[in-house]
């Protein structure tokens, strides 16, 4: 057996250290876990082989939670106790659904939706966690270590609420979340790395309940997003349904318990996957109160039924194209993606409207997963000479309240990530002191008609006659798509300033509450955990800017080296006590030293990719 | 940073911009600055790689739109050609957008995207042809003032366009 080597303490290990990283498709109907191993991506799969892991969780009566097709099973017996779909409530309040079609018991709550469960009452957060627990899980045992963090998939239309339930979900897992990653970005990647393609593509994912089309321009590596658009409330779900509403009103039911109505979804989904390669199916099955339902359905029947469901999906493709200037002779391919895009009917919309053959060569229930991993590798550092990026765009537009209701938009959408706007405003009464910001997302011109995301107050603003205040409203959203809002009124510099969560997110004081609830070891082992990772960040930035003094030091001036090599010195005392706070509070004061520096190497490196070296000749 | 836009991309202050290297610039200077490249690094790396990425795709942006590109170059010498106090337009490009605005309404009326299509083509010519002149203004005569009336219709046939999109997608839903 190999001898594991151990690096001294507070020095990184070995820079050509494969660093394990994986990307996670947190499906509507299933996800997946990938990662890279020798250069080439891979989905990784359970002891038994199977790869897609069902996204459906079950609360059992014994106090297990299963998740995947172990759960899948109990849908039909026990479906107040097993959840499938969750991804449709992520950051959705219960007006957001329609309850009357689902099975659950939904709890009374402002904010986001919550199911009670045998359980307990669990939000959606909670119930992705688990899905994710799994695929930690899954790929800690593959890859024989713990992961240093992952790339998340979410749906290119997430607005802000939605994405920021799903990197919660991750955290409640334990993942240190090194990106969330669109959908069709995701299967851009690794389509276009396996084709090498260059050009304008087109990705139409239809996953189980999400709809998204994304252009993206991809040459030598660079995959820019030209625009995105989508329904994020439309996937092979609702073809399910379809066939589910045609059951009930050919066999004339009356409504039905929430066993039938499982059971005739469940009957309807096979029904759906069946005629993908086949003429007409049967459709038989008994319901609870001894009824016998035996119906055929056509493909022919199932094509109109659902014809409308795929026109539904032709006017985001519209909206993308006119956003980014393009006509359909400007596409040089169409790649499908999502497993509801196996239907034929949607083929062959697709390859009507954009008058060429779509491109089905990867398995696209996969690649997702595929190209998560792919960007998780090169985030992590296993490839520092790979040309790989992403530029990747804000799916719907942010926006103030302003008075009489309607929404001013600070952030179009499109507007390539990441992103910075101002926007001044002012106040509507004398003496006024006191301000409401109101954020949104969406298109529409009534706030009513947008997403609100938060509400947050800025105070003490010097009284002033209307008009004369300054308030200027920043808006920054980060390359996870993650928005931050900060207000001042620039006169007398009252400052506000929010992470945007409130409305529909979990607070961090909840996350922190969820996550040590879930440990369940004695306390004295989780301060050992705590200081041991508080030294290990200590090390990590330690040999970071001591290969960043080695690298650039001639940069910045005699004075300022020294002074970033004593805060050096001071942690690496404070390194050597027991006292987590102060070494966290040593990497703070290292980081803080070292800003104008980081931000004079960054100018250096732009000046010098302009001038036509490559990254790894000068050094990073 | 202190250097305007055109010193960020490595380009001459010009209203025509070689638009290969312009492309080609923006990639280099994400690819260096890019919060991608410092998910392993340090706050601090991390916080200046969020900055200056931001400040290279406000810069992408403004220098791609040639409306905005022109209203930048103008800015650099003093000029603000769209402010509360500053809206003069001559008389016949004020009676031209009233005719495009009641073309828009009519075609709004009319539920027609074809005619809405047609109109948006039309107005690009005329955009076009301003574009031209700009080059002419800005790059070669320096005459800034008529620079800036011409700058200022560019701006109106923007916002026009813009309408004429969002009238075609409240009709496509």
């Amino acid at each position: 057996m190999a001898l594991l080597q151990i690096s001294e303490p507070g020095m990184s290990a070995a820079p050509h250290q494969h660093k394990l990283a994986v990307g996670i498709d947190l499906g509507t109907t299933n996800s997946l876990v990938a990662t890279v191993r020798s250069g080439l991506s891979h989905v990784l799969g359970d002891e038994h082989g199977h790869t897609l892991l069902p996204s459906v969780v079950h609360y059992a009566e014994n106090g297990m939670i299963v998740v995947g097709t172990e759960a899948q099973k109990k849908q039909n017996s026990d479906p107040h106790n097993t959840i499938v779909s969750v991804k449709r409530f992520m950051g959705r309040g219960i007006k957001d659904i329609d309850a009357t079609q689902l099975p659950y018991h939904f709890a009374e709550q402002a904010g986001m939706l919550q199911i009670e469960t045998r359980a307990g009452i669990k939000s959606p957060v909670e119930v992705s966690a688990e899905i994710l627990k799994v695929l930690k899980a899954r790929a800690e045992q593959a890859l024989g270590g713990e992961l240093i963090g992952a790339v998340i998939t979410v749906p290119a239309y997430f607005d802000d609420a939605q994405r920021q339930s799903t990197k919660d979900a991750a955290r409640l897992a334990g993942l240190n979340v090194l990106r969330l990653l669109n959908e069709p970005t995701a299967a851009a990647v690794a389509y276009g790395l396996d084709n090498a393609s260059e050009g304008v593509y087109v990705i139409y994912d239809l996953g189980g309940g999400t709809f998204d089309v994304s252009i993206l321009k991809l040459s030598k590596g660079v995959f820019e997003v030209l625009a995105t658009n989508g329904d994020s409330a439309l996937g092979g779900d609702d073809f399910d349904h379809r066939i589910y509403c045609w059951i009930l009103e050919t066999a004339k039911l009356s409504p039905r318990n929430a066993h039938d109505t499982r059971l005739l979804m469940s009957k309807s989904r096979e029904a759906k996957e069946w005629l993908t390669a086949h003429a007409e199916t049967q459709i038989s099955c008994l319901m609870s109160d001894g009824e016998f339902v035996n119906l055929t359905i056509s493909c022919e029947q199932f094509t109109a039924l659902t014809a409308n469901l795929v026109q539904k999906t032709l006017s985001p493709i519209r909206k993308a194209m006119r956003d980014a200037g393009l006509t359909i002779e400007n596409i040089d391919g169409v790649v499908m993606v999502g497993g509801a895009t196996r239907m034929p009917q949607i083929q062959q919309v697709v390859a009507e409207y954009f008058k060429q053959t779509p491109l089905t060569n990867l398995d696209p229930d996969k690649v997702v997963a595929l190209g998560a991993a792919i960007q998780a590798n090169v985030l992590a550092g296993n490839k520092s000479d790979d040309e790989l990026l992403l530029l990747d765009v804000i799916p719907l537009s942010l926006g103030l309240e302003t008075f009489g209701g309607l929404a001013e938009k600070v952030i179009h959408r499109n507007s390539t990530l990441p992103v910075a706007r101002a926007q001044e405003f002012t106040t509507y009464k004398d003496g006024q002191t006191a301000m409401s910001i109101h954020v949104v997302q969406g298109e529409r011109e009534l706030v009513t008609d947008c997403r609100s995301l938060a509400r947050f107050e800025l105070r003490g603003i010097p009284p002033m006659v209307a008009g004369a205040a300054r308030i200027r409203v920043t808006f920054t959203v980060d390359a996870d798509g993650l928005l931050s809002v900060s207000a001042r009124e620039t006169s007398s510099n009252a400052e506000a300033h929010i992470a945007v969560k409130p409305s529909y997110g979990l607070s961090e004081d909840e996350i922190t509450n969820m996550l040590k609830s879930s440990f369940n070891s004695a306390e004295a082992d989780k301060s050992a955990r705590m200081l041991t990772e508080a030294r290990v960040s200590a090390g990590a930035i330690i040999s970071a800017v001591n290969a960043a003094l080695e690298a650039d030091s001639a940069l910045i001036s005699k004075d300022q080296a020294s002074a970033i090599q004593a805060e050096i010195q001071r942690l690496i005392a404070i390194s050597a006590t027991d006292d987590t706070d102060a070494i966290h509070a040593g990497v703070e004061a290292l980081n803080h030293a070292t800003e104008e520096f980081a931000a004079v190497r960054m100018n250096a490196s732009v000046s010098r990719a302009l001038a036509g070296k490559a990254l790894d000749e000068i050094k990073l | 940073m202190t250097q305007n836009y055109f010193e960020l991309f490595g380009l001459p202050p010009s209203f025509s911009i070689e638009l290969a290297t312009f492309e080609t610039n923006f990639r280099k200077i994400q690819s260096a600055s890019h919060p991608d490249r410092f998910v392993t690094g340090t706050a601090a790396e991390k916080l200046s790689a969020m900055q200056l990425a931001t400040l290279a795709n406000e810069a992408y942006q403004t220098l791609k739109s040639p409306a905005n590109r022109a209203k930048y170059l103008l800015e650099l010498q003093g000029i603000t050609a769209i402010s509360e106090t500053n809206t003069a337009m001559p008389t016949d490009f004020l009676m031209q957008q009233m005719e495009w605005r009641e073309a828009l309404e009519d075609a709004k009326a009319a539920k027609d995207i074809f005619a809405l299509e047609q109109l948006y083509a039309e107005i690009q010519l005329d955009g076009k042809s301003l574009q031209a002149n700009l080059i002419d203004l800005l790059d070669i005569k320096k005459d800034y003032s008529t620079a800036t009336d011409a700058t200022r219709k560019l701006i109106f046939i923007d916002k026009v366009c813009a309408d004429i999109n969002k009238a075609i997608e409240h009709l496509d839903n």
